[in-house]
């Protein structure tokens, strides 16, 4: 068998590309947490109404007592509810996506935001956004005839003049 | 030889293959069009989906099966220099696919099937389209199953002399076809055929994606590998050079076909449903198997840098020039490779985890697969029937410059629509939308790249008719002129000697897939059965 030593050569630095991308790539996902969204979480996407987590009330940005933001979120065709959300910039977030119906993803253009919400499991993501400003939140899996009408709104505000939402007025402000 | 059956099924399976991609090319442009908002009147997503699902059949499933069936055909009968094996199950397995086919268009041009053609539960199509595609995948199999006796017979007639190398690659893809079909078979039994057919009435949406996701990455290897068997056995010959390694290609071979098949994860990184930790591990598969195409940029260079010295090239770069830009397989190659330089770089981001958040199901996700597929894979199937056409029909190529003419405006007009689909992802743009409704200043930034996909989109389209009026006028020509050129498979500048059994068998091959397959896909489906998992009922669309 006959191996040129050129080739020889060029496997070498073909094996140490890779690796240095390998090792980049699991450097940031074991050391400093940057993963895709992988919670294998299952739910019961026909009764999301009755369960606690997702009934309509306990939609939208909530921040509990320690301070951590979580989002909560139903997609279902052809929108995000709640449709129009607030969160503060430069803040950790998590994110709790569920379908009400069939497959869709979305994705905050401009950020790592972006998931799969697969009907019978809990899509959840962190991430915090560096720039304030409207951003759209967008279906990029299709889902129906009408997916192109399939979006909603995120408002990403300034860190100090972010003001969360009280318990009282939450119900009647994300559901508009 | 009288290898007559051998050159009529490979002119039918092609023909069936070019006139589906024919006829969605037309649908291609149709779409970017429709979807560029500027022509008020085409605007229907009903009509936008259908077109798109059928677009995707038939170039992804339709174009690649018939085509590769056919070639495989011809490489077996005149590598080995024997006559097809059982012909009449050939053209069973013919019959097959092409009532598949017919049996899945029905419902996609009638709108009963705007799936797409990645046809994700729970949304449900008319039961004919997954039995039409069930049909074609097991008409396939049956070439599959002809490849790897044809193999094997001569092997047995032939013992201790290594095969040759086209047949080896053919047969090696026919082996990754069956492992990689049977992801996507395991979902159409077991999960979609009975739903469909009301037997079931919620199907398991989780684990659907995790079968289809099996099938999703090889079967890209599946369409290439032709490419690739071209680029190895024909391109040095007509180059007028040596094939630099017969031994590194076989290794090639047995890489992509053994990594490509564990790595199907990295279509699920956005997925809530599989662990990180499965898939960093074929994320890792995904890197590896990059490797063999690295390897074969550079025998495939190598072989045509010694071309253009033979011819007289000069310096470090001179030899380019004196390559025979007119051979239409020397320029199908050159073009190929260009393309697979920046599509690779493409798949490269695709494939990194974490990063892939970024361009997710973005505009960047078909102009990524467009550039590798429809243009790096199908501008070396044109090369190869620009090849195979006189040789089958014995009769002259019509025009060997406008057929150098189509091959620069296919990769001209394949540049002008990726380039600036990959920006509109970048941008933020989803895949996958009929049209632009999001009522957001972003959108703007968006507008002057639809137009360049438009003006990329018809100088394809143009490309593609020129392409298909070629093979007419080749093979339904006049002419008394009779082509007598046989099939010729470049020889390797080293001859091969003492071949180690491994670089020469699939059996070896087959086991090591077998484990990684295990490994890779063996808890993460099975994990569906001991989740407690909620099925969903079907949705129409």
């Amino acid at each position: 068998m006959h191996i040129d030593p050129l080739e020889k050569k060029w496997a070498q630095i073909v094996l140490a590309i890779c690796a240095l991308f390998v090792v980049i790539i699991m450097t940031d996902a074991l050391f400093h947490s940057v993963n895709a969204p992988s919670n294998v979480e299952t739910i019961d996407s026909a009764k999301l109404h009755l369960s606690e987590e997702f009934a309509e009330d306990n939609l939208g940005t909530q921040i509990d007592a320690d301070g951590n933001i979580t989002v909560r979120m139903v997609a279902g065709r052809y929108s995000f509810f709640p449709k129009k959300i607030s969160v503060p910039a430069e803040t950790k977030l998590t994110f709790r996506w569920v379908s009400i119906d069939v497959l869709h993803g979305v994705h905050i253009p401009m950020t790592n935001m972006s998931t799969m919400i697969v009907p019978g499991f809990v899509a959840q993501i962190e991430t915090s956004f560096p720039k304030p400003g409207e951003y759209p939140v967008l279906c990029n899996e299709y889902c129906g005839l009408g997916h192109d009408h399939m979006w909603s709104k995120i408002d990403v505000v300034e860190k100090d003049q972010w003001i969360a939402p009280q318990l009282s007025s939450r119900g009647v402000e994300n559901n508009e | 030889m009288n290898d007559s059956t051998a050159k009529n099924l490979a002119l039918s399976h092609m023909w069936v293959a070019f006139i589906a991609f024919i006829l969605a090319c037309f649908m291609g442009e149709y779409q970017v069009l429709e979807r560029s908002g500027l022509f008020e009147i085409l605007t229907s997503p009903t009509v936008y989906y259908a077109s798109v699902s059928t677009h995707g059949v038939l170039m992804a499933f339709v174009l690649t099966t018939f085509f590769i069936m056919g070639f495989g055909y011809y490489v077996a009968s005149t590598s080995l220099n024997v006559p097809i094996w059982n012909k009449q199950l050939a053209w069973g397995g013919f019959a097959l696919a092409l009532l598949g086919t017919v049996l899945a268009a029905i419902p996609l041009l009638t709108g009963l099937a705007s799936v797409l053609y990645t046809f994700y539960p729970p949304i449900q199509a008319h039961f004919a389209f997954y039995l039409g595609a069930t049909l074609l995948i097991v008409g396939s199999w049956i070439w599959c199953g002809i490849m790897i006796m044809m193999f094997i017979q001569w092997k047995q007639a032939n013992p201790g002399e290594p095969v040759p190398l086209a047949m080896f690659a053919t047969t090696m893809n026919a082996l990754l076809w069956l492992w990689t079909s049977a992801g996507v078979a395991m979902e159409s039994l077991f999960l979609i055929v009975p739903w469909s057919l009301g037997w079931t009435d919620t199907i398991d949406v989780g684990l659907a994606r995790t079968l289809f996701a099996w099938t999703l990455h090889p079967i890209v290897y599946f369409w290439l590998i032709p490419a690739y068997t071209a680029f190895y056995v024909f391109v040095p010959k007509q180059a007028g050079s040596f094939l630099f390694s017969d031994e590194l290609a076989r290794a090639a071979f047995i890489v992509l076909v053994v990594f490509s098949l564990p790595i199907g994860f990295h279509h699920l990184y956005m997925d809530p449903e599989q662990a990180k930790g499965w898939k960093m591990l074929h994320g890792v598969g995904t890197f590896v198997v990059s490797i063999p195409t690295f390897m074969t940029g550079f025998t495939v260079i190598a072989s045509l840098e010694i071309a253009g010295r033979l011819r007289g090239g000069k310096g470090l770069f001179g030899w380019i020039g004196s390559l025979q830009w007119t051979n239409t397989m020397v320029l199908s190659v050159i073009l190929s490779l260009l393309m697979l330089i920046f599509g690779g770089f493409g798949g490269l981001v695709n494939a990194s985890y974490a990063m892939n958040a970024m361009i997710h199901n973005t505009a960047w996700v078909p102009g990524h697969f467009h550039l590798i597929f429809a243009g790096t894979t199908v501008i070396m199937y044109f090369s190869i029937a620009y090849y195979l056409w006189p040789i089958l029909t014995k009769k002259p190529l019509y025009s060997n410059n406008l057929a150098l003419v189509q091959l620069w405006t296919w990769f001209i007009g394949m540049s002008m629509m990726t380039t600036p689909w990959h920006v509109l992802g970048l941008l933020g743009q989803p895949r996958r939308i009929s049209s632009v409704v999001y009522n957001n200043l972003m959108t703007l930034s968006w507008k002057p790249y639809e137009l360049m996909m438009i003006l990329g989109g018809l100088i394809l389209l143009g490309s593609a008719c020129l392409f298909i009026y070629l093979l007419v006028k080749t093979q339904f020509s006049s002419t008394t002129e009779v082509f007598e050129g046989q099939v010729e498979y470049a020889e390797p500048l080293h001859a091969v000697k003492d071949l180690p059994e491994y670089l020469n068998d699939i059996k070896l091959w087959n086991k090591v897939i077998a484990v990684f397959m295990l490994i890779s896909f063996g808890i993460p489906i099975l994990q569906f059965f001991f989740l407690d998992t909620y099925d969903s009922s079907a949705w129409g669309y």
